[in-house]
């Protein structure tokens, strides 16, 4: 890829990009507007329709980098620590809305901004530990060594996933239960369900255009380094 | 396969070896371990929480920290004198290097624990009952799975920047499970709770221990060739 191909690259990225911010925008007018008020949480439920898609999105940000990672370790092609530093990085940002509206709905529901509570942990966990994996590749300066390194936390974080949900769980649960992926049908109101499916579709998409741009950005520095 | 256990021996051997001739290290993480439990007998007011309600968590932070010093000596003694170089050259097999190394630093681990339990027993006035056998198997099994997260990841933060900051930074996300599960064991068995209910968490940490040392043999290669 030529050095323009990766601007393209990027240029694709930030175009998908500003298409899911219009969906999210479409999503708080659905949200709004068009959907039904919960009855006992009241409006403080619609930040829902933002928290859910946006833990989503980091989740799979996350669960990507070491997918990646394990792949670089078999392949061996930079263009895959590129994706998983992409990815990396996007998952952080979702993290953030994640972690900051899960504490503004738990205030007035919960009664309390943290809980130490299963879900919480797990993610805090996880975000902890790529703000680690961040900091390993920023004090590597050999990109061969931060591929290789980096693709070995990858990989590592990917299969301790199971160990830190099955520990945390063995706490009581106080986090709402599964609305959508459980094995009976959906308990939520097809408007409210609608909402949710809409916005997780706007934060899929929008996963899909940050990681482009930031992989576009990641080539283009491996270009100009040389 | 003699001849890779004779190998990983032979690097654990020489590890050991290089550790009686000074003790330093050991002594100096075994007062280390003895200070930690002091500083966290004066984290509490004494009117309002016993020493037993924060006796287990002390003793698991202890061994936690503790490990952590001891993991990052592993290999930075190899790197300022060279001998990982001579390590890699001579023609050993990478699992058995990284076998040796855990094996070297899992006997450092565990005799710091050694130290520290005692003087645990001592500081908070635990009853010197059978259940410290337990609590030794457990900070034992512990140990055999959170040092084959940390020979790996020694490896290679000791070629970073901030090294010593770098593991912590790293190891302690994958110290959570089992010291959350430790701690619980823990609390329940000075507590004088029936074996039935305890078992689940050794299981646990053995599942843990045989995941993470296949990982870590399979991983290890990728942090050592160039």
């Amino acid at each position: 890829m030529t050095n323009s191909g990766a601007s393209a690259v990027t240029r694709g990225g930030l175009w998908i990009s500003g298409l899911a911010m219009a969906g999210i925008a479409g999503v708080y007018w659905l949200a709004l507007l068009g959907t039904p008020t919960e009855r006992w949480q009241g409006l403080s439920q619609k930040i829902l329709y933002i928290h859910a898609p946006a833990a989503w999105a980091a989740l799979l940000a996350f669960g990507l980098v070491g997918v990646a990672s394990a792949a670089y370790l078999f392949l061996r092609d930079i263009r895959l620590d590129t994706f998983a530093e992409a990815s990396a990085e996007v998952g952080l940002a979702f993290s953030a809305i994640m972690l900051t509206t899960g504490p503004l709905w738990g205030r007035p529901v919960w009664g309390s901004w943290w809980e130490w509570e299963p879900r919480l942990t797990l993610t805090l966990l996880l975000v902890l530990l790529f703000v680690g994996y961040r900091a390993l590749r920023n004090a590597l300066d050999f990109p061969e060594d931060r591929a290789r390194y980096s693709a070995v936390v990858g990989v590592m974080a990917l299969v301790l996933v199971p160990f830190v949900h099955l520990s945390v769980y063995l706490f009581r649960t106080i986090h709402p239960q599964p609305v959508l992926l459980k094995p009976s049908a959906p308990s939520m109101p097809w408007e409210m369900l609608r909402t949710l499916l809409t916005s997780i579709g706007a934060f899929t998409l929008l996963y899909i255009g940050f990681v482009t741009a930031r992989y576009g950005i990641g080539r283009r520095r491996q270009q100009e380094a040389g | 396969m003699t001849s890779f256990l004779s190998a990983a021996w032979g690097v654990a051997a020489k590890d050991i070896r290089v550790e009686l001739a000074s003790r330093t290290a050991i002594t100096t993480a075994a007062a280390f371990g003895v200070l930690t439990l002091v500083v966290l007998n004066f984290a509490r007011d004494p009117t309002v929480v016993s020493l037993a309600t924060i006796a287990p968590g002390a003793l698991w932070v202890t061994a936690a920290f503790a490990g952590i010093v001891a993991l990052n000596r592993s290999f930075s003694m190899e790197l300022e004198q060279g001998g990982l170089d001579a390590l890699l050259l001579a023609p050993v097999g990478r699992g058995a290097i990284y076998l040796g190394k855990y094996l070297a630093n899992l006997a450092f681990v565990v005799v710091v624990d050694l130290i520290v339990l005692p003087v645990f027993v001592l500081f908070f006035n635990v009853a010197p009952t059978p259940a410290l056998v337990g609590i030794l198997g457990l900070l034992v099994l512990a140990a055999a799975g959170y040092v084959a997260v940390g020979t790996v990841l020694a490896a290679m933060t000791v070629r970073t920047r901030f090294a010593e900051l770098m593991l912590p930074v790293l190891l302690l996300v994958f110290m959570v499970p089992p010291m959350l599960v430790g701690v619980q064991a823990t609390t329940r068995l000075l507590g004088g709770r029936p074996m039935g209910e305890i078992v689940g968490w050794f299981w646990f940490l053995i599942l843990y221990d045989v995941v993470f040392i296949t990982l870590g043999l399979m991983l290890f290669p990728a942090t050592v060739d160039e």
